[in-house]
């Protein structure tokens, strides 16, 4: 964090003036955003959740707790909640396994990874609608390729995109398909275990399962918990894939099942325009969110090995 | 990384750098045969539902959803109708002259701004670096409704300017990301530029500007992905206008409804694959000729403090 020539030309605590003033100049683009469009918009946020606004109709006046109570009171805000949050521990453990599981095979293939690690690339590079026009057509229940394929297996496969039980796991296949941003933080951190520790391991006889949990994976942990936060927030905040099977006509009868918190919260929001209950909606998962994101940080903070304790650069 | 291996191992044998950061050896026998199954498995997985779409852009109505990667009945005329059948077009022109425009405002803005945390001394800086973090890890989901009520304020929603407008003021992820690379610039540059007269504007624009494009062109093929694929910022600022006006994913998911027989369409869905394949090929030429880029960003973000 040390300036990069400040330092040897005044004493600690004492500041150019003109230094002072220029750098100023180059964060203020930053300065200005964060004061207006992050601190500026969450207060505004703030205030409208305890206002009734109302865009269409052109209302925007005082509602004390109104906004508060009626997410309360709300049936769909705890079924939102629910799916989100069932969705998220369905997602985030199936999405770091099987992203660790690409990475460990790159990371043991040699020469040609680079053409593999290609191939898992590309699904991450097609645009959610082409990805969700063409899985919305491969889990079709009847003449989908994913149920032809599992027919051909003996298996008779579920009703994905119908079937309450089974529309969180359709989703979860689509994100499977683009978790190739992961594979790629876990591939990185594998090349960066020392071979020795493998080899001195298995001279004392441990297999390679106690190699993987004993060796790979403690020193790996910092990467795979920085990938925990992340795909967590992501699936926290899950909307493309189910607005695009579920959601695109106003006129769909959606299941329930598919009724994720940022989905009601755009519903809220940008078809009923009630902008009071979708602030107030907004700073719950806000507090939701931080709430995991500090659970997770404390939990980590016990689990995660960090090589040198100096990289503080390293900690997520 | 490369940076702090380097480092790291800089006291050790040079034995031990080569070893650390190459792959590991690929060992002999079953379990070399499994690995390679199992790879070329996850290939045709991977690969299958890109062939899938291919295959389905190139049959006419009945036997798009017929799971055949070789079309009983080829319909090339699809890539001629398409453009008729939807505005395609105008979504490509407006989505990259959205992409294009975010892009390049939020490289440049984000590289003044991270020059000014790695360049200059000042009182605050840690606590206004710990501010970049912070809003770094901010939900979208957070800031969604609240930044309507802003540009609704300002009378923008239904024009593209919400779309590339907060680019003005870069972003928190590029920010870091440019810092960390101006940090490894080595040092005496700028000072035998500053000895030769160079104020702070032109040491960013001469020296650090030409010396970051490998950072510059991650940001720049980073943004354009995010923004040509950003379906709810559309949806949210674009929808309800005229079809003409809409974006790439906002058009596409407007025509996935439009042939749909609930809304009195005829299932021609070759036409969305046909639309689908043409919006997905530019970031497939974008990622074959910039690769290294994407995966050396993806890297960063990894390692942020």
């Amino acid at each position: 964090m040390t300036a990069l020539f400040a330092r040897r030309r005044m004493s600690r605590d004492r500041y150019d003036r003109r230094e002072v003033l220029t750098a100023y100049l180059f964060l203020s683009p930053w300065i200005i955003g964060f004061l207006v469009f992050t601190v500026g918009a969450m207060v505004f946020s703030l205030v409208v959740s305890f206002s009734r606004y109302n865009i269409a109709v052109g209302i925007f006046r005082p509602a004390g707790l109104a906004n508060y109570a009626a997410l309360a009171a709300d049936p769909k805000v705890p079924l939102a909640l629910a799916n989100t949050l069932y969705f998220a521990v369905l997602a985030v453990p199936l999405e770091i396994a099987f992203a660790l599981l690409l990475a460990m095979l790159l990371n043991r293939v040699g020469p040609g990874s680079g053409f593999f690690r290609t191939v898992f690339y590309l699904p991450k590079m097609t645009p959610a609608v082409a990805t969700a026009s063409v899985f919305l057509l491969l889990l079709n229940g009847n003449q989908g390729a994913i149920n032809k394929g599992l027919a051909l297996l003996g298996i008779q496969g579920p009703q994905w995109l119908i079937d309450p039980d089974w529309i969180k796991p359709s989703i979860v296949l689509m994100t499977l398909w683009g978790v190739s941003g992961t594979m790629v933080i876990l591939l990185a951190a594998l090349r960066n275990v020392p071979v020795e520790l493998h080899e001195a391991a298995a001279l004392d006889g441990a297999g390679a399962v106690r190699r993987f949990f004993y060796v790979t994976l403690p020193m790996i942990s910092g990467a795979v918990f920085f990938n925990v936060i992340v795909l967590t927030i992501a699936a926290l905040q899950i909307f493309d894939q189910a607005y695009l099977l579920f959601y695109r006509d106003q006129g769909q009868a959606a299941p329930d099942a598919s009724l994720f918190y940022a989905v009601y919260l755009f519903q809220q929001a940008f078809r009923q325009f009630d902008f009071g209950f979708a602030s107030a909606m907004t700073w719950l998962i806000f507090v939701i969110i931080l709430l995991i994101a500090l659970v997770q940080v404390k939990v980590g903070n016990r689990l995660v090995y960090y090589e040198n304790s100096d990289s503080s650069e390293e900690r997520a | 990384m490369t940076a702090e291996v380097a480092g790291a191992s800089a006291a050790a044998v040079s034995v031990v750098r080569v070893r650390r950061a190459g792959p590991r050896r690929p060992s002999r026998g079953v379990g070399r045969a499994l690995r390679w199954v199992a790879l070329i498995a996850l290939t045709l997985l991977f690969l299958y539902p890109l062939a899938w779409l291919v295959a389905a852009s190139l049959k006419p109505r009945g036997e798009v959803f017929d799971n055949a990667l070789w079309p009983k009945t080829f319909r090339p005329q699809n890539y001629v109708e398409v453009w008729d059948q939807l505005p395609l077009l105008s979504w490509v022109a407006n989505s990259l002259y959205i992409a294009v425009l975010a892009a390049v405002l939020v490289a440049l803005t984000s590289s003044l701004v991270a020059f000014g945390f790695a360049f200059f001394r000042f009182p605050g800086r840690n606590v206004l670096f710990g501010l970049v973090l912070t809003t770094m890890m901010l939900p979208g989901a957070v800031t969604l409704v609240p930044q309507y009520l802003i540009w609704n304020q300002l009378g923008l929603v239904g024009t593209s300017v919400p779309l590339w407008g907060a680019n003005l003021f870069g972003s928190a992820f590029y920010i870091f990301l440019q810092r960390q690379f101006y940090l490894g610039l080595p040092r005496e540059l700028f000072d035998a530029a500053r000895m030769d007269g160079l104020g702070p504007f032109g040491l960013f624009r001469r020296i650090a500007m030409p010396l970051s494009i490998p950072s510059f062109v991650i940001v720049l093929l980073f943004e354009f992905q995010a923004s040509w694929n950003n379906l709810q910022a559309s949806l949210i600022y674009l929808n309800g206008g005229s079809a003409s006006g809409y974006t790439v994913p906002l058009g596409i998911a407007s025509a996935m409804s439009k042939y749909s027989p609930t809304n009195g369409g005829h299932g021609d869905y070759q036409y969305v694959m046909v639309a689908a394949l043409l919006v997905t090929l530019p970031m497939l030429v974008l990622f074959a000729f910039g690769q290294r880029y994407f995966v050396e960003g993806i890297a960063t973000q990894a390692r942020k403090g």
